[in-house]
């Protein structure tokens, strides 16, 4: 066998960096010290340490192998007993939007795949602004989505490292300058790197501002029911602004609520003017999605419609969201106590404060390094901990380690 | 005033609604030859035996959890499919030369290597390189590639109408006259939508022409095992690049060899040169996966690497798919059969000597049109038939109704308002094509997106 005597097609190609979050994990299982912990990515562990598939979820499975389904394509806007139950479960059952029609909500390859059908969405039909404000920090995978979209992303002041919390007044005074028609991405609830969530009479001004701005919001909602236990209360901000008539693009992700992450499980929707207006949206919508990949995989939106549709599994299901929330609070709590036990005097209230999956500890980058050569903790650069990798077993040397590293 | 006061109304995509017509359609004698799924005799859906078994073996498997992929997809997939692509003994695996992107269903492979190719093929910035595309070839094709950024996407001569098979002078033509580094999409058997492929030798010329001039070689394969029933007969010409030295990329699909259409499961097959520059190039198609889904869907990923990776299962799959693929021939030697019985005027012999689900049939979009609103059997307007839609319950009706539509003469130039999408034509790269007297239009999408001009959609 011989090889073309040309040069490679791809001598100039470069080694693209490793993944900074997706990383943290490949580094950690090469790591051999039996006392590693893993707080980068954020999947859901038991207080074992191990993932969790949820008990709804064995059931809803269980129900559709007896069903003995076909494997048909699926629209290219995906399953509609998925649809509908993910549009109410954002927005409310009795919500006006759902009721009138003019919402279109389409299946996509969960959260990661609902920005990029968002962003390009946006980018082909939204011309009048190319911009895209962030909160300061986001998710790291938000800006490469919407900039491989053709979008220029800008930020807006978020996080106070002062205060580990919510820099309020600096968020309003960068969301009043922000161009007419700019697209402002918030965070639904349980922030993001940071877990800093605004208050509910912080949102009502923020959701002034931005009508007063005319801009339009795109919603990240990554962990409905996850951050407060509660499916309502964590839609409440989504909710509020739709009511005080922000027509606004919303992405959902079920691969943390329900366990479903390889399952790839999400929803995009655009609560449009009418229902005439959501029929034009959906079928441009499908002129994208079709040459990425045709239609969406049905084993996970089956699973969550099945959950979602049938009484019984629902409550379980909200049972088990509560649990999940539950214990990540609990860690937060154990964190701190630990720590303060381990003689540490810096205020680690917001470890209590924060909400959600995630933990903006204050740990700076050398303190990242040296947690994670030392004690084998693996974590993201910016300070941000995983509290689903925290563990009744763990909280102890984890607390160590902080400790060791900041006092 | 509403963002999207100015967004206008996408116009279907062809193939979905042909079905969704169909479906409306209260005629008892309709038949559905449109989307290319397969269908058993009794015109249902099959799930292949094999795969319910491995499905049930995944439902009582309790260690299995519903954990993120790696980026890159399930690892056991990943070379099982290329393994399967370029065959087990493969020099090019050996020397650890080829890698491999799990992808959402074969447009999903399709999307990731064309996104990398704009970025990184030929310098950093591939949005001018021209894209050759089948004349006709699957519409997506033109979108995947035009949504990856590519501004020049080019039709190649493939289907001579008036012979009704491959139109071979024109091919070599254009590969002659394609400028260097250019971008050419080959379907690797059981070429969509025409079934016409071309022969062992016609493939060396290819090869031949390819490698002088340069020429970048992307595979689609679709149909491994289903159109000729033999796994590595459908994948010699792919085998056959490779050994010829090429770096190619091959998009593969699971969604007709494994009836999982639904579960998305493909497999971007990555030859390069060496392991170093595999491993540069997999980076960064790995930069690319994640502003596009993260990492891929497990389910059906995990069926199709439990089948290819055991012994046993991989046979019993071959043994399916092989099935699928005798009727399909079955189908054809009685379509042919029953319209030469008929005395339908023409010529028949194209219907077996097509391979694959797809046929060409030479019928015209007026023909087409006759077929669907008097006959209720429903194509697309491109004359191509699903076999697989084909019974032993319903060819009498299709093959009575093929007779009927010719001898008819049903006929006239067609026009662009024929097109009953209901926007005018833009007509940016047009290709014109002979077959049965009409005219067909080749258009391309490059700039059919934009809110100001209209297009229309002439799907295959």
């Amino acid at each position: 066998m011989q090889v073309c005597d040309l040069l490679s097609w791809w001598s100039e190609v470069q080694m693209g960096p490793p993944d900074p979050i997706l990383g943290v994990s490949e580094a950690y299982k090469r790591d051999t010290n039996p006392k590693k912990i893993n707080l980068g990515v954020g999947a859901y562990r038991d207080d074992q340490g191990k993932p969790y598939v949820l008990s709804c979820v064995r059931k809803a499975e269980a129900q559709i192998a007896a069903k003995k389904l076909d494997k048909e394509y699926l629209a290219i806007g995906g399953l509609g007993d998925f649809t509908k139950a993910c549009a109410k479960l954002a927005l409310g059952d009795d919500n006006e939007v759902i009721k009138s029609g003019r919402n279109i909500t389409v299946q996509t390859i969960s959260g990661t795949g609902s920005l990029r059908i968002g962003a390009n969405f946006l980018s082909r039909f939204h011309t009048e602004a190319r911009d895209v404000y962030l909160p300061k920090p986001s998710w790291g995978n938000h800006t490469p989505i919407f900039r491989d979209a053709g979008m220029q992303l800008k930020a807006y002041t978020y996080y106070d490292p002062k205060t580990c919390g919510f820099d309020f007044q600096g968020a309003l005074n960068d969301i009043s300058k922000i161009p007419e028609k700019s697209v402002i991405m918030l965070h639904a609830c349980a922030h993001n790197p940071t877990g800093v969530d605004p208050r509910p009479e912080q949102w009502k001004e923020i959701a002034d501002l931005v009508k007063k701005r005319n801009l339009l919001v795109f919603f990240d909602m990554a962990y409905q029911g996850f951050a407060s236990g509660d499916i309502d209360r964590d839609a409440w901000a989504v909710r509020y602004f739709i009511e005080q008539g922000h027509n606004i693009v919303l992405s959902q992700s079920f691969a943390k609520n329900m366990g479903l992450y390889g399952e790839r499980v999400g929803g995009f929707t655009v609560v449009c003017k009418d229902a005439e207006e959501a029929k034009r949206v959906e079928s441009q919508l499908k002129i994208l999605i079709r040459p990425i990949y045709s239609n969406p995989p049905m084993n996970g939106a089956r699973i969550a419609a099945t959950i979602l549709n049938t009484p019984d599994l629902y409550k379980e299901w909200l049972g088990e969201v509560h649990g999940m929330a539950n214990r990540i609070i609990t860690m937060r709590e154990l964190l701190v106590a630990n720590l303060k036990k381990e003689g540490s005097t810096r205020n680690w209230k917001h470890v209590i404060d924060q909400i959600g999956m995630f933990c903006f500890t204050g740990l700076k980058p050398e303190q990242v390094e040296r947690l994670t050569k030392e004690f084998s903790v693996y974590m993201t650069k910016d300070g941000r901990i995983s509290m689903a990798g925290v563990t009744s077993g763990n909280v102890g040397y984890l607390a160590q380690g902080i400790h060791a590293v900041t006092k | 005033m509403s963002i999207f006061a100015e967004v206008p109304q996408a116009p279907p995509v062809a193939v979905f609604k042909l079905t969704a017509d169909f479906r409306e359609d209260t005629n008892a004698q309709k038949v559905n030859l449109g989307v290319g799924a397969y269908r058993t005799d009794d015109c249902l859906p099959w799930v292949l035996p094999v795969v319910k078994k491995v499905e049930q073996m995944i439902v009582e498997d309790n260690s299995l959890n519903h954990e993120y992929l790696p980026i890159l997809g399930l690892p056991e997939l990943r070379s099982a499919a290329s393994k399967v692509a370029l065959g087990d003994d493969s020099p090019a695996i050996k020397d650890g030369r080829v890698g491999a992107v799990q992808a959402l269903g074969g447009t999903g492979a399709l999307r990731i290597g064309a996104e990398f190719l704009r970025r990184w093929y030929n310098g950093t910035n591939n949005t001018a390189t021209p894209v050759y595309v089948s004349a006709p070839t699957w519409e997506n094709h033109n979108a995947v590639f035009s949504d990856a950024g590519f501004k020049d996407i080019r039709p190649y001569h493939y289907w001579d109408g008036e012979k009704k098979g491959l139109d071979v002078t024109g091919i070599m033509d254009d590969l002659e006259n394609a400028p260097e580094h250019s971008i050419f999409v080959l379907h690797a058997c059981a070429h969509n939508p025409t079934g016409t492929d071309p022969t062992p030798d016609e493939w060396k010329t290819i090869s031949e022409v390819m490698k002088r001039r340069k020429l970048f070689v992307f595979f689609d394969s679709a149909y491994q095992g289903f159109a000729s029933g033999s796994l590595d007969k459908d994948a010699w010409a792919i085998r056959y690049f490779v050994s010829e030295g090429f770096e190619l990329l091959c998009a593969q699909s699971f969604s007709k060899n494994f009836g999982l259409y639904n579960e998305r499961v493909g497999n971007l097959t990555v030859v390069a040169q060496d392991k170093d520059n595999l491993a540069r190039v997999l980076s960064q198609m790995e930069k690319i996966v994640r502003t596009t889904w993260s990492n891929p869907p497990s389910q059906g990923a995990r069926i199709v690497a439990i089948t290819l990776n055991n012994p046993d299962l991989f046979i019993e799959w071959k043994g399916n798919v092989k099935t699928m693929a005798d009727r399909v021939l079955l189908m054809r030697d009685q379509l042919k059969a029953k319209l030469i019985a008929l005395g339908t005027p023409g010529t028949w012999d194209h219907i077996t000597q097509q391979i694959g689900m797809f046929s060409f049939t030479g019928l015209n979009p007026k023909q087409v049109q006759y077929m669907i609103k008097e006959k209720h059997v429903y194509l697309m307007a491109s004359g191509r038939i699903n076999m697989c839609g084909l019974t032993s319950k319903n060819i009498d009706y299709v093959a009575e109704s093929i007779h009927e539509t010719v001898s008819k003469e049903v006929t006239s130039h067609w026009t662009g308002s024929d097109i009953t999408v209901g926007l005018p034509v833009e007509r940016k790269r047009c290709v014109a094509r002979r077959s049965w007297g009409e005219i067909f239009t080749f258009i391309s999408f490059s700039d059919s997106l934009k809110m100001e001009k209209s297009c229309c959609f002439l799907s295959w």
